[in-house]
């Protein structure tokens, strides 16, 4: 079985909790004017394709020193055969599976994939339906509703989203966010606030600007008015 | 170890180091006992063969003078000074918080070392936990505690232990500490995720990347070595509580290497020549020390039984094995290193395999503990190691990806029960995440390591090559100001020459795209 893998990173500290190897799949549906590695958004070529026997080897190699597995992207949803197979193999390793996604997949129609899954760390680039077609060309119905289903199952691990100075409505999306998932927030769903970053950003984008350091606290704190417990500024 | 030939060339000394400006008056002082003590000659059995590896640099007794009168590392057994008090000191056994931080601090100050100071002060949390009553009062309490040890030892090869046990006193000791930014004590977490709670352990690492302290050991490895209880002494040397060690020279394992005429003649002769002669010096150390010096029948301590004779060891260092390999690769006309080449390793594992072998070949007439062998040690360095490496160490600046590097050290911890360790600097991302430095340090262990510590890459507190300093004090140590650690002297040359601070920074920018 083969996966189209644009990276793997052996030892990550910021894809979930403990120490993980990442897998990077190559491939998106969403084309972020904000993506900070535009080069992982085509689908890639048969150059980057990987037998599953390969990536588990590769983690087998780093097992005494991860918690875990995450797999994220591009998009690694759209893989979600080969996910799966992955996921069984690693389970039965001990270690735990995190799943990085944009969210335009139902996972309530994949229930393979989410039983195997400890957690999803969920994109909610807008709640605004317009700005989410501008920003990634597509619409967010399905995003919305896997922030609620995962949530209802338990295995909404943390809720990202990236704020732009005036491109997005930052406050809105937190505010709505923070609705959304309202009577699920005695779980500690995490909220993690990405100020944009040019690095790797498409050069016509390059010049958008992340909201002052003081505008991260206030939606920081917006975000725990709301409810959630935990919530990391990016830096 | 330099022998004087000349009372002109002592005057000198004297001189200078009284005239030395950035030296506080104790550190002259202590200078000038080292310096009486060196005008005698080495003790009998240090032969001119030994000297003529001395000058050559193979073998070096770091500084540890002439005539040595009392041991170099003394772990007292601070339980029974709890339960016994001493009557040398006029102590009871303390029933108070107040008591058993003043019955320390009062004791710290009759434990003598290579160092002056104690290079073990206990495992703090647990003897201070029982008092505990009033939890803001200990706060208070075990606060001042701490920033008179510093104030007061101050050199950070003073070295105290806490768990494996989480308490309230452990908790405590961080909090206190991740605020103090002290240098002294070095610390270290007795670390068993069987009984170490995790989020102590977590606590633990977050307080190393806020003030480089506690380093992390592995509990079960110790406890099975020693067959039970132990201390972590001085730099991380792991050694017998109620005991400790006699003496302690190394060798320079890269200099024999580069004298050799090949892999067969290092092995065959120059290693187990050499092995020979220190083993022999060493002897002549202790010979001296406890037939000719009255400490082990005068002291307090052995009165009082706080330590004994039969628990202390003698401690075979070595250096530079890095450079070593390298150099024995070339000779063969093989172009692998140490470190990132598995034949390489392999062979720094023969040369272990031979140094035990040899240095065990070698009865003491002492070191009973250690059923009169001499324990090996990965020493950490000194002055005038440039381009040799720390114990075993791969070279700063050859640091492997952390998974290897840490594999590529556990083949090696095993043959040092009294002491090696690896120091990793992480960047920011561990703040978020602690539990992800555990997740390493616990796969390094599960790899053969024995002992491994981190600290935050832009802190200004740093472990050097086993202690710890500030690198501010060092700035105004380098413009000759004086400070008042002992230990900034020492890591002077680790941190301005040999590229302490350049170390392979882990966490996000070890990893990422």
């Amino acid at each position: 079985m083969l996966g189209r893998i644009n990276q793997i990173i052996d030892s990550s500290l910021v894809d979930g909790p403990g120490n993980r190897t990442a897998i990077f799949f190559q491939g998106c549906n969403f084309n972020c004017h904000y993506c900070h590695n535009p080069e992982t958004i085509s689908p890639g070529n048969p150059k980057q394709d990987m037998e599953l026997s390969e990536v588990l080897e590769r983690i087998k190699r780093n097992r005494p020193f991860i918690k875990g597995i995450t797999v994220s992207g591009g998009e690694c949803s759209l893989q979600y055969a080969f996910i799966e197979a992955l996921f069984l193999e690693t389970k039965k390793m001990g270690l735990s599976n995190f799943i990085d996604t944009n969210g335009s997949l139902p996972f309530w129609e994949l229930p393979v994939l989410t039983e195997l899954t400890d957690g999803f760390m969920l994109d909610v680039k807008a709640t605004d339906v317009k700005s989410h077609l501008l920003l990634t060309g597509k619409d967010n119905k399905v995003v919305l509703k896997n922030a609620e289903f995962l949530a209802s199952i338990g295995k909404l691990y943390e809720v990202r989203t990236v704020m732009v100075k005036d491109e997005l409505n930052n406050q809105k999306t937190v505010e709505e966010v923070g609705d959304l998932l309202q009577e699920y927030l005695g779980q500690p769903i995490r909220y993690k606030l990405i100020p944009f970053r040019p690095h790797g950003v498409r050069t016509a984008y390059r010049h958008w600007e992340s909201p002052s350091s003081e505008k991260m606290e206030r939606l920081k704190d917006l975000a725990l008015a709301k409810g959630f417990e935990q919530i990391t500024v990016a830096s | 170890m330099n022998v004087y030939q000349s009372l002109e060339e002592v005057q000198k000394e004297v001189l200078d180091l009284i005239q030395n400006k950035s030296l506080t008056y104790e550190q002259q002082t202590f200078g000038l006992a080292k310096l009486a003590e060196n005008v005698l000659p080495y003790p009998e059995g240090a032969d001119e063969e030994l000297m003529e590896l001395a000058q050559e640099g193979i073998v070096c007794d770091l500084h540890e003078g002439h005539a040595p009168y009392a041991p170099r590392y003394v772990l007292p057994d601070y339980d029974l000074l709890f339960r016994k008090g001493s009557p040398f000191l006029r102590l009871d056994p303390p029933k108070t918080l107040t008591d058993a931080i003043h019955t320390l601090l009062i004791f710290y100050h009759h434990v003598p070392s290579i160092t002056r100071f104690p290079v073990y002060i206990g495992r703090i949390d647990q003897l201070l936990n029982p008092f505990i009553e009033d939890e803001a009062q200990a706060r208070e309490q075990i606060k001042w505690f701490l920033i008179q040890l510093d104030r007061t030892v101050d050199d950070s090869f003073c070295h105290g232990n806490i768990g494996p046990q989480e308490t309230l006193a452990g908790n405590i000791i961080l909090d206190v500490l991740k605020d103090l930014q002290n240098v002294t004590p070095n610390l270290t977490l007795l670390y068993d995720p069987k009984i170490t709670s995790n989020s102590f352990a977590q606590k633990c690492v977050s307080t190393s990347m806020a003030c480089a302290n506690p380093a992390f050991v592995n509990d079960q490895m110790f406890r099975e070595e020693f067959q039970g209880d132990y201390g972590i002494a001085s730099c991380y040397n792991g050694l017998p509580i109620g005991g400790g060690a006699f003496t302690l020279s190394r060798l320079r394992l890269n200099k024999i290497a580069l004298k050799s005429q090949s892999l067969e003649d290092f092995m065959t002769n120059q290693l187990p020549a050499t092995i020979h002669a220190m083993t022999g010096f060493m002897e002549s150390k202790i010979r001296f020390l406890v037939e000719e010096t009255h400490f082990f029948t005068e002291s307090f301590l052995v009165k009082e039984g706080l330590v004994s004779l039969e628990r202390f060891v003698g401690l075979f260092g070595l250096v530079g094995m890095h450079e070593c390999v390298n150099a024995l690769m070339k000779l063969e006309n093989k172009d692998y290193s140490y470190g990132k080449d598995q034949e390489a390793n392999e062979l720094g594992v023969a040369i272990m395999d031979l140094i035990q072998k040899e240095v065990d070949a070698f009865e003491s007439k002492y070191s009973d503990f250690w059923n009169h062998r001499y324990m090996l040690h990965a020493q950490v360095g000194a002055d005038q190691d440039l381009g040799t490496s720390a114990g075993v160490r791969i070279a700063i600046g050859h640091e492997l990806p952390i998974y290897e590097h840490m594999q590529q050290a556990g083949m090696f911890h095993k043959y040092f029960p009294s002491g090696i360790g690896d120091h990793f600097p992480f960047d920011h991302t561990v703040l978020n995440n602690p539990q992800a430095v555990l997740d390493i340090f616990e796969g390094g262990f599960a790899s053969g390591m024995r002992y491994i510590s981190c600290y935050a890459e832009d802190g200004d507190l740093i472990r050097v090559t086993g202690y710890l300093i500030k690198k501010s004090d060092l700035q105004a140590y380098n413009q000759g100001k004086q400070v008042s650690y002992d230990t900034v002297q020492y890591a002077q040359e680790a941190l301005n020459t040999y590229g302490v601070l350049n170390r392979k920074v882990r966490g996000e920018s070890d990893a990422r795209r």
